[in-house]
């Protein structure tokens, strides 16, 4: 039986496609068989962001209205095994994915695919496209920033994760809920100018499973579409793939969250911070 | 930085003004959260009902709903007017 995890957010631009590129290939890269879909239908990104952009050619919404099969449809990404992407379609019609049409692909993905996650990359705010990606969730990862209206839109989406998803309506198990922090900043939390991880903790009241430093390693890797969890030596990637170890159960301290003082050397010659 | 500034006071810092305003933000939409789309709109028309029978300020109905697990509880609390001559 597949795993379904949501990455969702509420706020737009928090790192929900960063994440789910980046944590889906964390997963994939610990031998998990794993498919990362784009559920933003009409401004599909995930694509980019890994790097497979020339290789569409059938979407999920071709696959959801049978003009293509999975197989068509499902992009084998060239640097790691065990990954694929299921890319959005660029139609207008925000209304192409039903709740039968895609509980049909996770079926076949479940039963005939055999992958072990499916990652479904939300697209932002609480419409239909938003609904559908946290429908049939059986983790969510609520990407937030030490930001006002993130932390806020956060706390929204697990209201509707605690009402509209299917688990709430069948009355099952809730949707296992955790908080990743991203764009993080010890030193502006250091001066007191940015919320820090225990504030945002006590707010939302739900587990952390990561907290991703802000990194222009990011940009960097997103310039140049690959996910930045394979730039080893970026903190950000560091920090990711501990977020993936404990997903899958290890106890890892967390790191890069205390301010960085610049040692002598650094302070006199100037360097990149 | 000024050498002055180095010995006024601190102002307080925003992080902890952004924690305390998110703090009393989600408590508000968390209480609202859940309560169907109709209670307003009821809320509007048994108002209207008592007021036919009795002169009350809109203040003095308060419509609450409480959910447990198992029930939930729709609670009515009109507090009528002291003075005889108010009711018609």
């Amino acid at each position: 039986m597949s795993q379904i995890i949501v990455v969702t957010s509420g706020k737009g631009g928090v790192g929900k496609t960063t994440t789910s590129a980046s944590f889906g290939s964390g997963l994939a890269l610990k031998g998990h068989k794993t498919v990362i879909i784009d559920f933003d239908i009409g401004l599909r990104n995930l694509d980019l962001i890994m790097g497979c952009e020339r290789r569409v050619v059938y979407d999920f919404v071709n696959v959801v209205n049978d003009e293509a099969n999975l197989n068509q449809a499902l992009i084998k990404d060239k640097r790691v095994d065990n990954l694929f992407l299921l890319p959005a379609s660029q139609t207008r019609n925000k209304d192409a994915l039903t709740r039968e049409g895609v509980e049909r692909i996770f079926d076949q993905l479940t039963n005939e695919h055999n992958f072990d996650y499916i990652v479904c990359d939300s697209p932002a705010g609480i419409e239909h496209g938003a609904l559908m990606a946290l429908y049939f969730a059986d983790e969510a990862i609520i990407v937030t920033n030490p930001e006002v209206s993130s932390v806020r839109d956060s706390d929204r989406i697990l209201g509707i994760l605690a009402s509209q998803s299917r688990r709430a309506e069948r009355g099952e198990d809730p949707v296992k809920e955790r908080m990743l922090l991203t764009r993080y900043c010890p030193t502006r939390v250091a001066s007191g100018d940015m919320l820090c991880i225990e504030d945002i903790e006590e707010i939302l009241a739900i587990p952390l499973i990561g907290v991703i430093p802000e990194s222009g390693d990011v940009l960097k890797a997103s310039n140049s579409g690959s996910p930045v969890i394979l730039d080893s030596e970026s903190n950000a990637a560091q920090a990711y793939s501990d977020a993936v170890d404990r997903f899958l159960g290890e106890e890892v301290p967390l790191r890069f969250i205390t301010e960085e003082k610049p040692g002598l050397f650094k302070r006199l010659f100037g360097g990149k911070g | 930085m000024s050498l002055l500034d180095y010995f006024r006071t601190p102002k307080k810092n925003t992080a902890s003004l952004a924690k305390e305003r998110l703090q009393i933000i989600v408590a508000h939409e968390r209480s609202k959260r859940g309560t169907p789309s109709y209670l307003p709109q009821m809320q509007k028309e048994i108002l209207a009902v008592i007021s036919k029978y009795v002169d009350i300020d809109k203040e003095q109905v308060k419509v609450n709903l409480d959910k447990n697990d198992q029930v939930s509880v729709l609670e009515l609390n009109v507090t009528l007017p002291d003075n005889e001559s108010q009711i018609r």
